[in-house]
């Protein structure tokens, strides 16, 4: 029988959310790693029982916890981040230069095919690959090495690598966004690295159209469409249609273009979905009201989705990590807030109901669909 | 004989006990106790010192006879009560976050 497996990163440690396929009734298991932050949990393509997790404090710096059991029984594997060679520098909030500086995992991305491969974005931003299940980590440096690396700089979460994406259709492709850098790609596996951020436009920017510099928040990608790109930029809904080599905006008629979450409906390479976040530094959703907006078309014309959702007095965040979809014939949309609740929506976004309320705070939601 | 002492976390990292006793070849330093103590129990590599520098990570104290030694060189002995095992060495984290 089909069912689904949430896999919930907080503040205070990891939860996993299982339900059949009606997706009415939730088993809660958790917390895991209890007291530490877990930015990252993700599930093989190739092993669905095959977990990796970030976890990390403050104290006692990065552990990588890997499960073969889908969540049930944990141990941890290698959490060796060493940059490749001289690690160089970034540009520092004040604009001085500041030496590279490895922090935390934010994302872990499993290989579409092979258990035992994932990579790692982490601050301060780079690459890493695993190619024995966790055991030892390499960075992919031509990424950092490209040229530019001298001009990043960290965003107010830090100088993040948050999203990497595997292209299903060529093995040697790969996307991944640094908050703030921008986005950037790979044809070679690795080895070199393109920015792809032409049409991006941030006024914070001496020059706005610069090659690098823009806070990109979020880059998704259908699996059946691997050209077409949506992001969350800072400010601004942009959408490309060559594989990031340019990209035009569609937050169209967004009650606010400012954001972090965005995910594609898993049947639907057109449908999208973001939640509109009051901006610069409130950071909660405009008038007090929850809304995931869908867009059928790819951007530009959009529906808010409030069914089931607060529509007063509600200042959570969702972030960047922490919305998701599963390939149920009626799919499936979950997001976390800063609040500590996930929501799950069962119909594609038309209603929405919580199946937690009172987690800390979410930091990333992944969705296994299991046969 | 050193009985070492983790803090909660690590401890449930490491799947120990409330107290560690490790032998320690030769001098016992901060260097030779924790070099033994990874050894022992390789996933705490990196939480409390760095894997590569080998520095203290901050938040991370070391006590023992009542003395803070965080401070102290990494391959300066132990003091006697805790070379001889009569005293425990402590890995405290630090009350700080939240």
């Amino acid at each position: 029988m089909s069912g689904v497996r949430v896999l919930v990163g907080t503040r205070k440690g990891a939860f996993i959310l299982t339900s059949d396929g009606k997706r009415e009734h939730w088993d809660i298991a958790g917390p895991y790693f209890g007291g530490w932050e877990m930015y990252h949990l993700k599930g093989s393509p190739a092993d669905p029982n095959r977990l990796y997790a970030s976890q990390s404090t403050g104290w006692f710096g990065q552990m990588i916890q890997l499960s073969n059991d889908g969540g049930r029984t944990w141990e941890p594997v290698g959490n060796k981040f060493v940059y490749d060679g001289v690690a160089g520098t970034h540009q520092w909030y004040d604009g001085t230069p500041h030496p590279w500086e490895f922090k935390r995992v934010w994302h872990l991305e499993p290989s579409l095919t092979d258990p035992d491969t994932v990579y790692a974005g982490v601050e301060d931003a780079g690459l890493f690959r695993s190619t024995d299940g966790g055991q030892t980590w390499r960075e992919l440096p031509g990424l950092r090495g490209h040229g530019t690396g001298p001009r990043w700089q960290p965003g107010a979460g830090g100088m993040c690598l948050h999203t990497i994406i595997l292209d299903p259709s060529d093995r040697q492709r790969i996307f991944i966004a640094i908050s703030a850098a921008g986005a950037f790609r790979t044809d070679d596996g690795g080895e070199t690295w393109l920015p792809i951020n032409r049409g991006l436009r941030s006024e914070f920017l001496p020059d706005p159209v610069a090659e690098v510099g823009h806070c990109v928040h979020h880059v998704a990608m259908h699996q059946s469409r691997p050209g077409v790109l949506f992001m969350q930029k800072h400010w601004d809904v942009m959408r490309s249609d060559d594989a990031g080599d340019s990209w035009r905006e569609v937050s169209g008629n967004l009650p606010t273009d400012f954001g972090f979450a965005l995910d594609v409906h898993a049947h639907e390479p057109d449908t999208i979905y973001v939640v509109p976040i009051k901006s610069d530094s409130e950071h909660y959703p405009p008038e007090g009201k929850l809304r995931v907006y869908r867009s059928r078309t790819g951007g530009d014309e959009w529906e808010p989705l409030t069914r089931g959702l607060p529509q007063s007095d509600c200042y959570v965040n969702v972030l960047r990590d922490a919305m998701a979809v599963d390939s149920l014939d009626s799919c499936g949309v979950y997001f976390g807030t800063t609040g500590g609740q996930v929501y799950a929506s069962s119909d594609a976004g038309d209603h929405w109901a919580p199946i937690v309320r009172d987690l800390p705070a979410v930091l990333s939601v992944e969705v296994q669909t299991l046969a | 004989m050193i009985r070492v002492v983790l803090p909660a976390h690590l401890r449930t990292l490491a799947r120990a006990g409330g107290e560690v006793e490790l032998e320690v070849d030769g001098l016992a330093t901060q260097r030779s106790v924790l070099d033994a103590l990874e050894a022992r129990y390789p996933m705490l590599r990196g939480t409390i010192r760095d894997h590569v520098t080998q520095q203290r990570r901050p938040f991370v104290r070391f006590f023992g006879c009542g003395e803070d030694l965080s401070h102290e060189s990494p391959d300066a002995p132990l003091p006697e009560a805790v070379a001889s095992g009569a005293e425990p060495f402590l890995l405290v984290g630090a009350i700080a976050g939240g």
